[in-house]
């Protein structure tokens, strides 16, 4: 619809609108996270929720305990080898059109803990992350910050079309695999069809010619 | 409290025990006593339970892990060299071997006072890593015990419930031990430099024959 | 009953009626549980409501602390210290500089001890009003208590990020003193947060503590005798509130805390209740010492000039220092090889060890009390599983 002719009508009292943006407006406006907390990232979480920052101004106060009931999962904090199982459970449990803000160093990439035999070095190596935030916490500000960027995201979102959404999308898988607990280490090591790791440029002979110092 | 005062009332009260008094070089001065695994649980009840002792509250227990060491020796040795017997500088490597080390840190709440530091070591780290479990002394154990027995693997005998604590059932693996592997997961950095680039090196000889040529790089 | 056969009597607990074993219901709360403050879970076996068995499975959160900082400089660990109990960074930063400082023999100046204790008292402040919050909200007062605490937190918390950058990750403490001195006016600032608290406890108290609800849920549940705390190494408020006179501030007269006044609350019922409010009175007592040390802080280095920063090698040894912290006795242990990294470096988690006994406390109680039990030990994930 011609923008200019929809400013006008407005104007008089008339809104016009598309289905998609009627629909994207709804999901955009009522985000229901899981109430999920991994870690430290998990406090700032709340405290995002409490009186100071209060994420209720972007709809999505209502913390929901079953993932059956979410919309959005805040992974919050370091994902350990031991809970990633969980988390993808959980992940998997949720109802399409489901998003994943990866929050905090951890969540992204294992953060400060990454040497850890026993913390997983990024959620993404298990399940398709929308939103990542760095810091170690985020501020509760970088939080919003991502939820306005998700909603953004939201509402860019086509309903028909090559480009629309997962959850339009009949062909694209909506669950993951869980990882099994194995000997040494989880198995497998991450889900190939969404990550792989980078192609990083290392020299093979020579000695450290980068960074010793 | 004199840790020494201590050790000969203990030698005198609990019969046959070994104590050997570790010294800590430290500024703390918190110096320990070694006790032998037979005579441990005697020695924890009389620390415990001795009117003017009282050591009522373990407060924490430690697993460190001493690996086995080669020691290399230059000895000189006469030798028949070519006909003639000659001095001849040998080297001979001689294995110290390792041992699981458990510590115990005591206090007492009553008589407000310690610490007092105690600890005990495995034969080896195989075979022979029983070690006798306070969990029927000191509650606080319990807990303490079953995370050294995950992460070091010290088997603790009458401990009630002795599973892994922080890994998960299926792991096989004792990870605070100095010589675990960890699992080949590393985070490949794009500016990788020290240990990283040195794991990243080892990772893609290993896992990877087929090297991306240079430039070909994202 | 000795202590230690009440530590064998509470741990080989077959349920009630054997015959009736079909009849109990098994289920696992958590790692993923609203009311689980983090990544903890419990299998719990039930005969109706009542709680017949309980195992806490533990290790959702554990990220290898330990091991990191094995392979981590002395000073390249605090950062670490900081995620152990995120809801007190200080606090945890001082128990591992008071562990580092008695196995090199550092000597920490005068103005930084008072800075400790000032940064300290702030965190046990926060920490316990934080711990009310979500006790209230584990009991199902959902939003206004936690709203009021994270209210109150918020205030410290600007205190924390103007003298140290940052809302929960301090990394505020060094061996032999601290970071950073005050910045201008914080000492001012920190007054008027410190003398308005008092009216805060004061409108928690008048809310809470003679509630009904309140007290019909926390009064005679889950009770922890003297006895059990001691052996099971309890330490900290809970320890305290089952009538446990052992206060580390008072007993091993770490920093400067024999300079200033201020009593150690005990209870004598050793249930929810008691435990809530030794917090609170711990919390009076806490602006006590606040209005005192930022009375007498005086002038002066805040760090032992003589330590060094850059090539840190304690000489071979050992140590074990440890500190009151908000959750209990926080300690840390290290073994020194000479190098420039501990050769062992061990955290004892007042958080963990103060589960040992979760058990005992919930048997025989409903499901609902487990959740009110479990908010009362005051537990933080990060340290638990380390």
């Amino acid at each position: 619809m011609d923008e200019k002719l929809k400013t006008e009508l407005s104007k008089q009292g008339i809104f016009t609108t598309s289905l998609q943006e009627l629909y994207n407006w709804g999901r955009t406006s009522s985000i229901w996270p899981l109430n999920f907390g991994l870690a430290c990232c998990a406090i700032e979480m709340i405290a995002t929720t409490m009186a100071r920052y209060d994420l209720a101004r972007f709809g999505a106060e209502v913390f929901r305990p079953s993932p059956r009931q979410a919309d959005l999962m805040i992974v919050a904090g370091t994902v350990t080898k031991k809970m990633a199982p969980q988390v993808v459970r959980l992940y998997n449990q949720m109802p399409e059109p489901k998003y994943v803000i990866s929050m905090g160093a951890c969540a992204i990439s294992g953060g400060p803990f990454k040497q850890g035999y026993n913390v997983l070095k990024g959620i993404d190596r298990y399940i398709p992350v929308d939103i990542y935030i760095p810091g170690c916490p985020p501020r509760p500000e970088a939080l919003i910050d991502a939820f306005m960027e998700l909603q953004k995201k939201i509402d860019a979102q086509q309903l028909t079309g090559e480009n629309r959404p997962r959850h339009l999308n009949a062909d694209e898988p909506s669950e993951f695999i869980v990882p099994q607990f194995g000997e040494h280490d989880l198995e497998p090591t991450r889900n190939s069809s969404i990550w792989e790791p980078p192609l990083v440029q290392i020299a093979q002979t020579g000695s450290d010619e980068s960074g010793s110092h | 409290m004199n840790l020494e005062a201590i050790k000969s009332e203990i030698e005198a009260n609990v019969p046959g025990c070994r104590l050997e008094l570790i010294a800590n070089p430290s500024p703390s001065g918190q110096h320990s006593l070694l006790l032998d695994a037979e005579h441990a649980s005697a020695v924890a009840l009389y620390l415990r339970d001795t009117p003017n002792l009282r050591f009522d509250f373990c407060s924490n227990i430690t697993g460190i892990d001493w690996p086995g060491k080669e020691v290399s020796q230059k000895i000189k040795v006469r030798k028949l060299v070519d006909g003639v017997e000659q001095e001849v500088e040998e080297t001979r490597i001689t294995t110290i071997p390792g041992s699981l080390e458990v510590v115990y840190h005591l206090y007492s709440v009553e008589k407000k006072h310690g610490p007092i530091v105690l600890r005990m070591r495995t034969k080896d780290r195989d075979a022979g890593v029983h070690l006798p479990s306070f969990t029927p002394i000191w509650r606080s154990a319990e807990l303490q015990e079953r995370e050294i027995f995950d992460l070091f693997g010290v088997l603790f005998d009458g401990h009630p419930d002795l599973r892994r604590l922080l890994m998960w059932d299926e792991f096989q693996d004792y990870p605070m031990r100095r010589d675990y592997v960890d699992p080949d997961d590393y985070e490949y950095e794009p500016t990788a430099h020290d240990a990283v680039l040195q794991r990243a090196r080892q990772h893609l000889s290993q896992a990877n024959p087929v090297q991306p040529s240079e430039g070909e790089a994202r | 009953m000795s202590t230690a056969t009440l530590a064998a009597a509470s741990l080989n607990l077959e349920p009630a009626n054997e015959s009736g074993m079909d009849q109990l219901l098994e289920i696992a709360m958590g790692p993923q549980h609203p009311s689980t403050h983090g990544v903890f879970r419990m299998n719990v076996v039930l005969d109706g409501e009542r709680v017949v068995r309980l195992k806490p499975v533990f290790g959702y959160l554990h990220r290898n602390h330990e091991k990191i900082a094995e392979n981590e400089t002395y000073l390249g660990s605090m950062p670490y210290t900081d995620r152990l109990d995120y809801m007190c960074p200080l606090t945890n930063n001082w128990a591992y500089a008071l562990a580092v400082e008695k196995l090199a023999g550092i000597q920490v100046p005068e103005r930084a001890e008072y800075l400790r204790v000032i940064t300290g008292e702030l965190t046990r402040l926060q920490n316990h009003t934080c711990l009310i919050g979500f006790l209230m909200q584990d009991m199902g007062a959902s939003g206004t208590p936690l709203m009021y605490a994270f209210r109150q937190r918020e205030i410290i918390l600007d205190l924390f990020e103007a003298l140290t950058g940052a809302r929960m990750m301090c990394n505020y403490m060094r061996f032999g003193g601290c970071r950073v001195d005050l910045p201008a006016g914080w000492l001012d600032q920190a007054k008027k947060v410190v003398a308005g608290f008092p009216r805060f406890l004061d409108e928690y108290e008048s809310l809470l503590v003679s509630n009904e609800i309140l007290m019909d849920r926390t009064q005679d549940v889950g009770v922890l005798s003297k006895e059990l705390a001691i052996s099971a190494g309890i330490s900290g408020p809970m320890a305290r509130a089952s009538g446990v006179d052992y206060d580390i501030r008072k007993v091993d007269h770490y920093s400067i805390y024999d300079r200033f006044a201020f009593r150690v609350p005990l209870g004598s019922h050793g249930d929810v209740y008691d435990r809530f409010m030794i917090r609170l009175l711990e919390m009076r007592e806490s602006v006590n010492i606040l209005q005192q040390a930022m009375r007498d802080i005086p002038e002066g280095p805040i760090v032992d000039p003589k330590t060094k920063i850059r090539g840190f090698r304690p000489k071979p040894g050992e140590a074990y220092g440890r500190i009151e912290g908000p959750k209990g006795e926080l300690g840390f242990y290290l073994v020194s090889d000479g190098s420039p990294n501990p050769y062992r470096y061990r955290v004892r988690p007042p958080s963990l060890i103060n589960l040992t006994i979760l058990e005992d406390l919930c048997l025989g109680r409903n499901v609902a009390d487990i959740v009110v039990i479990l908010g009362s030990i005051d537990i933080v994930m990060g340290e638990v599983d380390r």
